[in-house]
């Protein structure tokens, strides 16, 4: 293929680096062997105590250090990790000198309790404790590092420093569906002409008590299967109760691909084509026709000049949840017809859990490992088909298959849509 | 082939009312905002004006489910949108797509002070901290903290459906946010974009993250650009403020009979390493990347921290001679996020107005954020 623009005349969108990280290993090779293996990274917190807690397992990531240890520095010691690999693997640039945008998905992380707790003793304060003596705390100017530390904005500016990127970095959250959100930003910048290169990531290192407790409160997570970790995420089957949070980062190396074929780069896949559709029902809930995801499904295959049919593999986000997993598979059967009850599709999350922030990016990786192996990851923990889901699921045991296009579906509260269409070669 | 972007819509609440006209009044008549006490920690905010809130969110259950941040976005959002006269048409709201700053909502101060009094006590900290969070944090503050969550809002609210990104990174995340809408509207890959923030000062929560990095002013209002250089001094006062711009390419505006109020130019937006005179030498740069720039006016986001504020001062003397600069801060406070769409909007309002026809808005973030937005008469 010589082609260096898309059927509507843009710059075709090639990925020449991909890096990961999640609870199931560091880098492509671990995660994809695991994966196929059908192993679920999922095991009972050790990160902190989880007495009283209705969910106590997660998809954590504990062989990364951090210091201090807090969302934050986790979020961007994975993403860093997941770059290095992808920036390797594309051979672009000088070390420490990327030539392209960064677009970052990044969890919404604050100032943590050990920090809070910190600062309230610092304050002297003895009573009860208020805003107002965590604020003496601060004005002792002992924890200067924290402020630098909690911006929303840092966890990206220190990735920006690290990989030398150009411009200003943008740090973003769709919720769920934030690592897909990095990758469309990144390929509209290559499209745009803005850049000819883009690194797009999504991380999350947030599995902390609170950010545990709060998914806990909405009675998004799993309760059933503390006791068998690894069998706790269900996607698409009928006793499916609820998702559990993971951990990692995704980075993909964009690249436009007349600039990636003049410099001799491998190209490993294309982002044909992003789709979005906001949602307006509900704050957590799915409007109950499933237009929007409908939309945002049709949105990328559209984007990508491609058809419906087009589409051979689906990347879900397949969170576990009695209500994602319907509406997802109600969206797809409305668009791909009664051919969807013969496309494969499965859900990573089965087995590295809701990476959350890091979701999109993390699977839109794992959508390009599939086309290169020629290989379905499972969905693993069917063992109830729900008969409102009639699809397969390539349940329990990865399978062989040329796979050439690919969509990535996420999803998030406050109604976020995002999907991808990623191919092994230009239309 | 780039296409020319407009602004047809301008909504902005803050410390100086509701519209974007008390804005322009307010700041022609001069002086400085409201500033008051915020009462549970004593750091003086540019509080927003009293507002009738189901003027723009109707359903009391919507309101309940906001966080002030939150509502405040929602608000400025509506009057954007009634601006644009687009309020009234669903299907051009169903394909409208949004671009939002944010931070995170408010936390649940009381929740949080008994909890850190409790830990100081408690046996086993880590089953005290889950038996108290799980217990005592509302279900739904979630959903009213995270960021994504202003645009989720407005697009229940408003019925804004098209699609939405949240930008997060303090003032950067204004900055970024009303680039991306231009971009991606000049090049075609959208037609009509909302794009803004908002930020609520008044919490005693607000000003922990900053008060860390001895960034906030401690004592009551003195000018922005004199605030001295002492820690507690020099600084911002925060303010409560909603901002948001309906921007559409020239074609699409005329096509559906919408008056262009201003033009907006590509944003330049410039990353620096800080140290002395990264300020002056960022402004500089971008300068140049403006077009030919000659602002009647300079509506400028300073914040009050010292040496920026007193490096960009400087650096419009030189690139701006001719231009009358005024600091938002002096009216509105610091409203982080906010603080870009914010002064864009005050920008465009008073090209709108007849006032300038040239008029670029600054950008100088705390610890990073700086850029430049030029608004200029559409004809």
């Amino acid at each position: 293929m010589t082609a260096t623009t898309d059927s509507q005349g843009r710059p075709l969108v090639a990925v020449t680096g991909i890096g990961l990280v999640t609870s199931l290993g560091q880098g492509r090779d671990e995660n994809w062997a695991a994966l196929t293996a059908g192993r679920s990274g999922i095991h009972r917190i050790q990160r902190f105590p989880i007495e009283g807690l209705r969910t106590s397992i997660a998809g954590t990531v504990d062989f990364v250090e951090a210091e201090p240890f807090c969302a934050p520095v986790l979020s961007e010691r994975f993403a860093e990790l997941a770059a290095d690999e992808a920036v390797a693997q594309a051979g672009l640039g000088r070390k420490g000198d990327f030539p392209g945008a960064l677009f970052v998905a990044v969890p919404p992380v604050e100032l943590d309790w050990p920090q809070r707790r910190e600062i309230a003793e610092a304050s002297g304060q003895s009573g009860d404790v208020t805003y107002a003596d965590l604020l003496a705390g601060a004005r002792t100017g002992r924890f200067a590092a924290f402020h630098e530390l909690f911006l929303f904005g840092t966890v990206a500016d220190r990735l920006a420093d690290r990989f030398g990127t150009v411009g200003v970095p943008i740090s973003l959250s769709t919720a769920c569906s934030s690592g897909a959100t990095a990758i469309q930003l990144g390929v509209e910048a290559i499209r745009r002409g803005e850049t000819e290169a883009a690194l797009c990531i999504g991380t999350d290192g947030s599995v902390n008590p609170e950010s545990l407790i709060r998914f806990s409160l909405l009675s998004a997570l799993s309760t059933s299967s503390n006791d068998d970790p690894e069998g706790a995420v269900k996607p698409f089957a009928k006793n499916r109760d609820g998702f559990i949070m993971g951990e990692g980062a995704g980075a993909l190396v964009l690249e436009s691909a007349e600039s990636a074929r003049a410099r001799g780069a491998t190209i490993l896949g294309y982002v044909l084509g992003a789709g979005e559709k906001g949602d307006g029902f509900h704050r957590t809930r799915s409007s109950p026709d499933g237009r929007p995801i409908i939309d945002a499904i049709r949105d990328a295959i559209a984007d990508a000049g491609l058809a419906p049919d087009d589409i051979d593999y689906v990347n879900a986000h397949g969170t576990g949840t009695p209500e994602n997993d319907k509406m997802e598979a109600l969206g797809l059967m409305a668009v791909l017809g009664e051919r969807m009850k013969s496309v494969p599709i499965s859900s990573n999350k089965s087995m590295i859990g809701h990476t959350l922030t890091a979701a999109g990016a993390i699977e839109a990786a794992l959508s390009l490992m599939t086309i290169l192996n020629g290989r379905l990851p499972p969905t693993i923990n069917y063992a109830v088909p729900d008969p409102a889901i009639p699809l397969d699921v390539v349940p329990n045991e990865a399978r062989d298959a040329q796979v050439s296009t690919v969509l990535s579906n996420s999803f998030g509260f406050g109604g976020q849509n995002t999907c991808l269409v990623i191919a092994a070669e230009p239309r | 082939m780039r296409r020319s972007v407009v602004v047809t819509g301008i909504g902005i609440v803050s410390a100086l009312g509701e519209g974007i006209e008390a804005h322009l009044a307010a700041i022609a008549a001069g002086g400085h905002g409201p500033v008051k006490a915020e009462p549970l920690s004593g750091y003086p905010v540019h509080a927003v004006t009293p507002l009738e809130w189901d003027r723009q969110i109707p359903k009391k259950s919507d309101q309940r489910q906001m966080e002030a941040w939150q509502r405040l976005g929602c608000y400025a959002a509506g009057l954007a949108l009634d601006a644009a006269g687009a309020k009234e048409d669903p299907a051009l709201k169903g394909r409208m797509q949004l671009v939002v700053a944010a931070g995170g909502g408010e936390r649940d101060f009381a929740v949080d002070g008994q909890i850190l009094t409790g830990l100081r006590e408690a046996a086993d900290p880590g089953a005290y901290l889950n038996e108290h969070l799980l217990s005592d944090l509302r279900p739904t503050l979630f959903l009213a903290q995270l960021s994504n969550l202003a645009a989720g809002n407005i697009a229940i609210v408003h019925g804004v459906t098209g699609a939405s990104r949240t930008f997060m990174g303090e003032e950067s995340a204004g900055v970024e946010a009303l680039r991306i809408a231009e971009a991606r509207i000049a090049a075609g890959q959208v037609d009509i974009m909302l794009a803004g923030g908002s930020y609520n000062a008044e919490r005693p929560d607000g000003p922990l993250i900053y008060e860390l990095g001895g960034f906030v002013r401690r004592d009551g209002f003195a000018p922005v650009a004199e605030r001295g250089d002492a820690v507690g001094e020099a600084g911002f006062i925060l303010g409560s403020a909603g901002a948001f711009l309906v921007l559409e390419s020239e074609e699409h505006a005329a096509a559906r009979g919408a008056k262009a109020l201003a033009r907006i130019e590509p944003v330049v937006s410039v990353r620096t390493r800080r140290e002395p005179g990264s300020v002056s030498q960022a402004f500089g740069e971008a300068w140049p990347k403006l077009g030919a720039a000659r602002p009647d006016r300079v509506i400028s986001g300073a914040t009050g921290i010292a040496p920026i504020t007193a490096e960009e001062s400087a650096a419009l003397d030189l690139l701006a001679p001719g231009a009358t600069v005024s600091h938002l801060g002096d009216f509105i406070g610091h409203p982080m996020e906010a603080s870009a769409p914010a002064a864009a909007a005050v920008a465009a309002g008073l090209v709108a107005s007849g006032a300038a026809r040239d008029v670029v808005a600054t950008s100088v973030g705390h610890r990073r954020g700086e850029g430049l937005v030029r608004l200029t008469a559409p004809d």
